[in-house]
C-alpha cells in the first residue's frame, strides 16, 4: 500500500498542498506554528484539529461505501453518542460515558448493518430511517435541552493535548492506524473491495458478506460515535438538534474527493482523511479570507461537480473519442 | 406494474390513525382540523409529488429543501428590494428552477453520474446562493400575500380551505393525471422498472431524465412560493431537512425507493399520515415535538420492511440481497 499510495493519491495530495498554499497567500501566518502550554497551536493544526471530526466519519463511511453503501446517519449517530456522553459526563466515571456513548454507537450500527445484510434494504433508504429518528432519539436522551458538562476527562476529547498534538488529532491518527493494520494488514480489505465490485460473485466464491457488511456499518457508526464524544467535547455541551447536522454529507464529500468510487471497489483510508483535511482547508481558507462563510456552500458544491466529473467514466470516453477523432 | 394495493395500506393507516385520534381527542373529527391538515402541510404536498416521479423513474432528489429555501429569498427580495410584481417574480423563479432542474438531470445523464450526489451539489449550490442573497428573514408585504392569506372557501364546521390547501389539491390532481393518464408518466414507470429495456424500446432516456429533473424542480419552486404564502416571508434557512420530511412521505406513500412503483394519491396520503402525527402530537401538549421524527422513523421502517416483504413475495429476493444497491 505504501508503494501504491503515491500514484493513486497524487491528484489529492496536490489538491491539498494548493489549498494550503492558496491559504497561505490569503493570510501569510498560515503556516507559523508555535508551543505553548505544551502544545502546538497555529491555523495548520487547526485544519487538522477542525478538520477530525469529518476525518473520523469519512474513516468509517468510506468502508460502507467501498460495500457499494452508504451510511446517511452518521450525523444522528455523533448526535446520540454526544447527548449520551454529555449525561453522564459529571455522574459517572468518564470510562462509563465514552463506553455508554460507543455502546449506542455499535447498537445503532448493528440497527444499520442489519437492515442492509440481513433484510437487504438499500442502504441509502435504510440508513435514512435513523437518519430521521435518531436525531429524535438525540432529544429524547437531553429531553430537548441543550446538556453542558463539566467533567475535565471528558472535555479532554475536545480540547486536550497528547505529545503537543490536540486530542483530535491524535484520536484520528490513532483510529487511522487500527483501521488500517486491520483492513490492510489482513485479508479483510481486498474481501471488502470484492463485496463492493461484485457482491454476488464473492459471495459465491465463499466470502461471508452479511458479517463483514454488518461489521462494516458498525465500524462506521462507531467512528460516527467518536466524532460525537469529540464534537461533544469541544463546546462542553450536547445539542441534540445541531450536533453532526450535515456531517453525513461533508463525509460522503470527503470518501468521493479520496478516489473511492459510490460503486463501490477500491478504497483508500488515507486519501479519505485526506480529503476530509481538503475540505476542512477550504473552510479555514474562505474564513481567513474574510469572504462570507456562506461562500462555503457553494465552493463546496463546485468541487463536488468538479470531482464527480474527473471521476466519471463517461467522461472519459467523450475525451478519448474526441482524440481519436483529432488523430 | 400498478399496483393499488399499497395505497391501500397507507389510506388504512391514515384512517386508522384518524380514528383513534378522533377517540382520544372529542374536537379533532372536525373540518377545522382537516383544513389545517391541508394548509400546514400545503408546501410538502407540492414538492412531494415532485419527488414522487423522480424516485418512480429510480432516482432521488435530495436538492428540493434547498430549492424552497432559495425560492422564499428570491420571492422576497424582487418583490421587497426590486418592487417587481410579485406575479412576474413567480414565473422568473419557476424559469429559473426549471432550468436548475433540467441541468442536474442532464449532468446525471450525460455524464452518467449517480443522481444521489449531483442533487446534493445542487442542494449545497441553492442553499449557498440563498445564503450569499441574503442571511436575514425578509417579510413580504405585497398585497398579493394579504388578499392570498385572506381567500378561504369557508367549509360547514368552521374549517377554512385556503388558498394555498387548494394549491395543493391542484397540484396532486396534475401530478395524478400526468403519472397515471400520459405518455410522459408511463415512461416514467417504465425508466423506474428496467432503464435498459426501456432505452431499447425507444424511449429517449436523456430527455425523460431531464424532464423529471425539471418537473421536481419546478414543484419545489412552487412549494416555496406556497411556503413564503404560508410564512410571509424569505429566509434562506426556511425549509432545511424537508427532502427528508419528503422521502419519507413518498415511501410511506407506498412507492417503491428503487423505482418502478407508485402513485400520487398515495404521497397525498403520506403526506397526511406525516402531518397527523404533527397534529396528534400538537393536540396531547405533554409529547414533546421529538417524538414526531422517532414516530416517522418507525412508519418508514414498518413501509420499507413492508415493501421489501412484497418484493421477496414477487421472487425478487436474489437480486437485491448482500448488502447491494440496485
Amino acid at each position: 500500500m505504501a508503494l501504491a499510495l503515491p500514484r493513486r493519491g497524487l491528484a489529492q495530495i496536490a489538491a491539498l498542498i494548493v489549498i494550503l498554499l492558496i491559504d497561505r497567500m490569503v493570510s501569510p501566518q498560515f503556516f507559523d506554528l508555535r508551543l505553548q502550554d505544551g502544545r502546538l497551536f497555529g491555523s495548520l493544526i487547526d485544519v487538522l484539529n477542525r478538520g477530525a471530526p469529518v476525518a473520523l466519519l469519512a474513516l468509517g463511511m468510506v468502508l460502507v461505501i467501498a460495500t457499494r453503501g452508504i451510511d446517511l446517519s452518521v450525523g444522528a449517530v455523533m448526535a446520540i453518542s454526544g447527548a449520551i456522553a454529555a449525561s453522564l459526563a459529571d455522574s459517572h466515571a468518564w470510562p462509563v460515558a465514552v463506553a455508554a456513548a460507543l455502546g449506542a454507537g455499535l447498537l445503532c450500527g448493528l440497527w444499520n448493518g442489519f437492515l442492509v445484510a440481513i433484510l437487504g434494504i438499500q442502504p441509502i433508504v435504510a440508513t435514512l430511517i435513523l437518519m430521521v429518528a435518531g436525531r429524535g432519539i438525540a432529544q429524547l436522551i437531553t429531553e430537548g435541552r441543550i446538556v453542558t458538562f463539566t467533567s475535565p476527562d471528558i472535555i479532554w476529547f475536545g480540547t486536550g493535548s497528547l505529545l503537543g498534538m490536540p486530542a483530535p488529532v491524535v484520536i484520528v491518527v490513532g483510529m487511522l492506524i487500527v483501521t488500517g493494520l486491520v483492513v490492510r494488514g489482513s485479508a479483510l480489505g481486498l474481501l471488502i473491495e470484492a463485496a463492493g465490485g461484485n457482491a454476488r460473485a464473492s459471495e459465491l466464491s465463499g466470502v461471508g458478506i452479511r458479517t463483514m457488511v454488518v461489521s462494516v456499518y458498525v465500524w462506521c457508526s462507531l467512528c460516527a460515535a467518536l466524532a460525537g464524544i469529540i464534537a461533544a467535547a469541544d463546546i462542553m455541551g450536547a445539542d441534540a438538534n445541531n450536533a453532526g447536522l450535515w456531517l453525513e454529507l461533508d463525509a460522503i464529500l470527503a470518501v468521493v474527493i479520496g478516489g473511492t468510487s459510490l460503486f463501490g471497489g477500491r478504497f483508500s483510508l488515507v486519501l479519505a482523511v485526506c480529503g476530509a483535511l481538503i475540505i476542512q482547508a477550504m473552510n479555514t481558507g474562505i474564513l481567513l479570507s474574510g469572504y462570507p462563510p456562506e461562500f462555503n456552500l457553494v465552493v463546496k458544491a463546485a468541487v463536488v461537480l468538479v470531482v464527480l466529473l474527473l471521476q466519471s467514466p463517461r467522461l472519459s470516453d467523450l475525451v478519448a473519442n474526441y482524440r481519436k477523432a483529432r488523430a | 406494474m400498478r399496483r393499488p394495493s399499497p395505497v391501500m395500506i397507507t389510506a388504512l393507516v391514515f384512517v386508522a390513525g384518524f380514528v383513534i385520534c378522533s377517540l382520544q381527542f372529542p374536537n379533532f373529527a372536525s373540518t377545522r382540523v382537516v383544513a389545517n391538515l391541508l394548509t400546514d402541510n400545503a408546501f410538502l404536498g407540492v414538492v412531494a409529488i415532485g419527488m414522487t416521479f423522480v424516485i418512480i423513474s429510480g432516482g432521488i432528489d435530495l436538492s428540493v429543501g434547498s430549492v424552497i429555501g432559495f425560492s422564499t429569498v428570491f420571492v422576497a427580495l424582487t418583490t421587497e428590494k426590486l418592487g417587481l410584481p410579485p406575479l412576474l417574480a413567480f414565473a422568473i423563479l419557476l424559469v429559473l428552477c426549471a432550468a436548475f432542474g433540467a441541468a442536474m438531470g442532464a449532468v446525471i445523464h450525460v455524464f452518467d453520474m449517480p443522481p444521489f450526489i449531483v442533487t446534493l451539489a445542487g442542494m449545497f449550490l441553492a442553499r449557498g446562493i440563498s445564503f450569499l442573497m441574503s442571511t436575514e428573514s425578509t417579510p413580504i408585504t405585497a398585497p398579493l400575500y394579504s388578499a392570498v392569506s385572506d381567500f378561504g372557501i369557508a367549509l360547514p364546521g368552521g374549517g377554512r380551505l385556503t388558498a394555498i390547501a387548494l394549491i395543493m389539491l391542484a397540484v396532486v390532481a396534475f401530478g395524478s393525471i400526468l403519472l397515471h393518464f400520459t405518455r410522459f408518466g408511463t415512461n416514467v414507470y417504465a425508466m423506474g422498472g428496467n432503464r435498459t429495456a426501456t432505452a431499447l424500446m425507444g424511449v429517449e432516456i436523456g430527455s425523460m431524465t431531464v424532464r423529471i429533473y425539471m418537473l421536481s424542480s419546478v414543484l419545489a419552486g412552487l412549494a416555496g412560493i406556497v411556503f413564503s404564502f404560508y410564512t410571509a416571508a424569505g429566509y434562506s434557512l426556511s425549509a432545511v431537512g424537508v427532502e427528508l420530511d419528503t422521502i419519507a412521505a413518498v415511501v410511506i406513500g407506498g412507492t417503491l425507493l428503487s423505482g418502478g412503483q407508485g402513485t400520487a394519491i398515495g404521497t397525498f396520503i403520506g403526506v397526511l399520515i406525516q402531518g397527523l402525527i404533527q397534529t396528534y402530537i400538537n393536540f396531547d401538549g405533554t409529547l414533546s415535538s421529538w417524538w414526531t421524527k422517532i414516530a416517522t422513523g418507525v412508519l418508514l421502517f414498518a413501509f420499507i420492511a413492508l415493501q421489501q416483504g412484497m418484493v421477496r413475495l414477487a421472487g425478487r429476493s436474489r437480486a437485491i440481497r448482500a448488502g447491494g444497491v440496485t
